[in-house]
C-alpha cells in the first residue's frame, strides 16, 4: 500500500469517528429538546411544583439550582483561586506540590454520589446543618474545587514567563506581578473554566440528593430576610434543584404528567447549560479584548 | 575549538567612574558551576557589551546584576552598587530593580494599552498625578524613539505594535522608571535589521544619561555601539577592555579567535 492510500484510509476512519461523536451529541440534544421544548411555557417556569395533580411547574427548583450555583461559586472560587495561584506562581516543584497535585486529581475523580454521602455524614448529620442549600453548596465545592483549581493553575501557567520577568524587572513584587499582570492576562481562561464548571454544578444531582435534600418547601420571594425560614434566600432551608427534581419525578412521583415535567425540565436544564457554554466563550473573548485594549 | 587556559585573563581598569562592579562572583545552577570569579567594573554613562559564544554565561552574568537569578541559580560573591553589596539577602530586590532596569531578548510588553505599559509600574512606585505620568510617558517614549509612531494611539493595545516597536516600548517602560543602569539581554536578536538599527541608535542616545550593559552575540553590534567589551568563555571573563582594543588589539588568544570568527 502506498502512502497516499494509507492516508486516505486514515482520514476516512478519523472522519467516521468524528461523525459518530457529532451524531451522538446531536441525537441526545435533539431528543431532549424535541421532547421537552414544546412543553415549556411561561406558567411552567413560574409556577410551583405539584405533588399529586397535573400542571406543576419548576419555579422553585429552577431558582434553587441558580441559588445553589451562586453559593457554590462564592465558596469555591476564593479557595480555587488561592490554590491555583499558589501552585502556579509560588510553589516550587517538590514532593509536597506533587502531593497536592495528586490529591487534587484524586479528588476530581471521586464519584459524585460518594461526595454526596460524605457530605451527608459530615455536614447534614455531624455538623447538624440538616438538608440545606449550605450543605449542598459545600458538597458541590468538594466536587467542583479540583477542576476549578486545575483550570486556574493552567490558565495562569499559560501566561508566558516573559510577562513575569517584565514585571519583576520593573521592581514589582511577586504578588503585584501575579495580581496585576498575570491574573488579568489569565482571566479569560479562568472565566471560561468557571462558567463551564458552573454547567457541571447546575446539572449535578447525585451529590445533592443527600445534602440539599429532595423537598422544595414553599418560599416567599418577597421575603429578603436571609435568616427567616420562609425567605427564598435562607441558605439553611432544604432545596430540591432542577436536576434532583428530574430524578425524583422519574422515580417516585405520582403526578399524572410526570413524563411531561421531566422532559420539559431536562430541556430547560440543557438550555441553561448551553447558554453557560456559549456565554463563556463570548464573555471570555470580550473580556480579553477589553483587558488587552484590542478593539 | 582550541583549549585555552581559562585562568588567564586580561582585565583593564576603567578610566571612568564605576557605576556597578562585581567581586569574585560565582554562579551555580545546582551542581553546575556557571560563572567563575567574575571581577568586573562597569563605567558610568557608557555602553558595555558582554560577548561570547552561546552558553558562555553572558546572560547568566547579566541577570545576576539586578537579582533576576534569584530562585533560579545560586549567586555568591559581591555586586557593589553605590557602595552597597546588593547580592545580599538583606537587600530589597524590588528596590534594586527600580534602579537597575532590564530589557529582555524577546519583546514582552504587558497585554495592556501602550499608555498603561509605561504608567503601570510608575503608579505602583507611587507616582499618581496625571501630569507626572503624562510627562514621563512622553519623555520615555521619546527617549526610546517611539513617540512619533505611537503618540496618536496611546490607548491601543501594545500587542498590536510590531516586534521592533514592542521592543522599543519595553525600553521606554524601563527608562520611565528612571533607573541608573539599563541591562539588555540580546535586545535585538529577534528583530529585523531596520528595527535593530533603530534600537542601536536609541541605545547610543540613551548612553548619555544611562549606564548600559548589553549582552549580544552580534559582534558587529558590539563594536558599533559599545565603549567597553567583556569577552566571556565557558563561564570565565577572559578579557575586558575598551571595545576598540578588544576588537583590534586583543591580548588573549581566545579573544582573538572569537572576534575573528574562529569559533562561536
Amino acid at each position: 500500500m502506498n502512502a497516499k492510500k494509507i492516508d486516505r484510509i486514515a482520514s476516512g476512519v478519523i472522519y467516521a469517528l468524528v461523525a459518530t461523536v457529532v451524531i451522538l451529541l446531536i441525537a441526545i440534544l435533539g431528543y431532549i429538546l424535541f421532547n421537552g421544548v414544546p412543553d415549556i411555557s411561561w406558567s411552567f417556569l413560574t409556577s410551583a411544583a405539584q405533588s399529586f395533580s397535573a400542571g406543576g411547574g419548576i419555579r422553585d427548583q429552577l431558582f434553587n439550582s441558580l441559588y445553589l450555583l451562586v453559593l457554590t461559586i462564592i465558596v469555591s472560587l476564593p479557595i480555587g483561586l488561592g490554590a491555583g495561584i499558589y501552585l502556579s506562581e509560588y510553589a516550587s516543584d517538590n514532593w509536597f506540590t506533587d502531593l497536592i497535585r495528586t490529591s487534587v486529581e484524586v479528588l476530581s475523580s471521586l464519584p459524585s454520589v460518594v461526595v454526596g454521602l460524605f457530605g451527608y455524614l459530615l455536614f447534614v448529620i455531624k455538623l447538624n446543618l440538616g438538608f440545606s442549600i449550605l450543605s449542598g453548596a459545600i458538597a458541590l465545592t468538594f466536587f467542583n474545587l479540583p477542576l476549578l483549581t486545575r483550570n486556574i493553575e493552567e490558565s495562569l501557567r499559560s501566561v508566558p514567563n516573559l510577562q513575569r520577568e517584565a514585571g519583576m524587572s520593573l521592581g514589582l513584587s511577586n504578588w503585584k506581578t501575579t495580581v496585576k499582570i498575570i491574573l488579568p492576562a489569565a482571566l479569560p481562561g479562568i472565566l471560561t473554566g468557571l462558567i463551564l464548571s458552573a454547567g457541571r454544578i447546575f446539572g449535578e444531582a447525585a451529590a445533592l440528593i443527600y445534602t440539599a435534600g429532595q423537598s422544595a418547601p414553599t418560599v416567599d420571594y418577597g421575603n429578603w430576610n436571609i435568616f427567616s425560614a420562609t425567605s427564598f434566600l435562607n441558605p439553611m432551608r432544604p432545596a430540591e434543584t432542577l436536576a434532583v427534581h428530574i430524578w425524583k419525578v422519574n422515580t417516585e412521583s405520582v403526578t399524572p404528567d410526570a413524563h411531561l415535567i421531566s422532559s420539559a425540565s431536562s430541556a430547560v436544564l440543557i438550555i441553561v447549560i448551553l447558554i453557560f457554554n456559549l456565554g463563556a466563550r463570548y464573555l471570555g473573548n470580550k473580556l480579553y479584548n477589553k483587558i488587552t485594549a484590542t478593539k | 575549538m582550541n583549549e585555552y587556559n581559562l585562568n588567564e585573563s586580561y582585565i583593564t581598569n576603567i578610566k571612568e567612574k564605576s557605576v556597578l562592579s562585581t567581586k569574585d562572583l560565582q554562579v551555580y545552577y545546582g551542581d553546575n558551576h556557571a560563572i567563575f570569579d567574575a571581577n568586573l567594573s562597569f563605567p558610568r554613562h557608557e555602553i558595555t557589551a558582554l560577548i561570547g559564544a552561546s552558553g558562555c554565561g553572558k546572560s547568566t552574568f547579566l541577570r545576576c546584576l539586578n537579582r533576576m537569578n534569584d530562585k533560579i541559580a545560586r549567586v555568591e560573591g559581591e555586586i557593589s552598587y553605590r557602595d552597597v553589596n546588593i547580592n545580599s539577602s538583606k537587600i530589597n530586590v524590588y528596590e534594586v530593580r527600580k534602579h537597575i532596569g532590564m530589557v529582555f531578548q524577546r519583546p514582552n510588553p504587558f497585554a495592556k494599552s501602550i499608555r498603561e505599559n509605561i504608567t503601570f509600574a510608575l503608579k505602583n512606585a507611587g507616582i499618581t498625578k496625571k501630569n507626572d505620568l503624562d510627562e514621563r510617558l512622553e519623555q520615555s517614549l521619546k527617549g526610546a524613539a517611539l513617540w512619533d509612531e505611537v503618540k496618536d494611539d496611546l490607548n491601543k493595545s501594545a500587542l498590536a505594535l510590531s516586534g521592533g516597536q514592542q521592543q522599543r516600548l519595553c525600553i521606554a517602560r524601563s527608562i520611565a522608571m528612571r533607573p541608573d543602569i539599563l541591562l539588555l539581554d540580546e535586545p535585538a536578536s529577534a528583530l529585523d535589521p531596520i528595527s535593530t538599527s533603530k534600537i542601536e541608535e536609541t541605545l547610543k542616545t540613551l548612553s548619555k544619561d544611562y549606564s548600559i550593559i548589553i549582552v549580544t552575540h552580534n559582534l558587529q553590534q558590539a563594536s558599533r555601539i559599545s565603549d567597553y567589551t567583556a569577552f566571556l568563555h565557558l563561564g570565565h571573563i577572559i578579557e575586558y577592555n575598551s571595545t576598540v582594543n578588544v576588537f583590534t588589539n586583543p591580548h588573549m588568544q581566545a579573544t582573538e579567535d572569537y572576534v575573528s570568527g574562529n569559533f562561536g
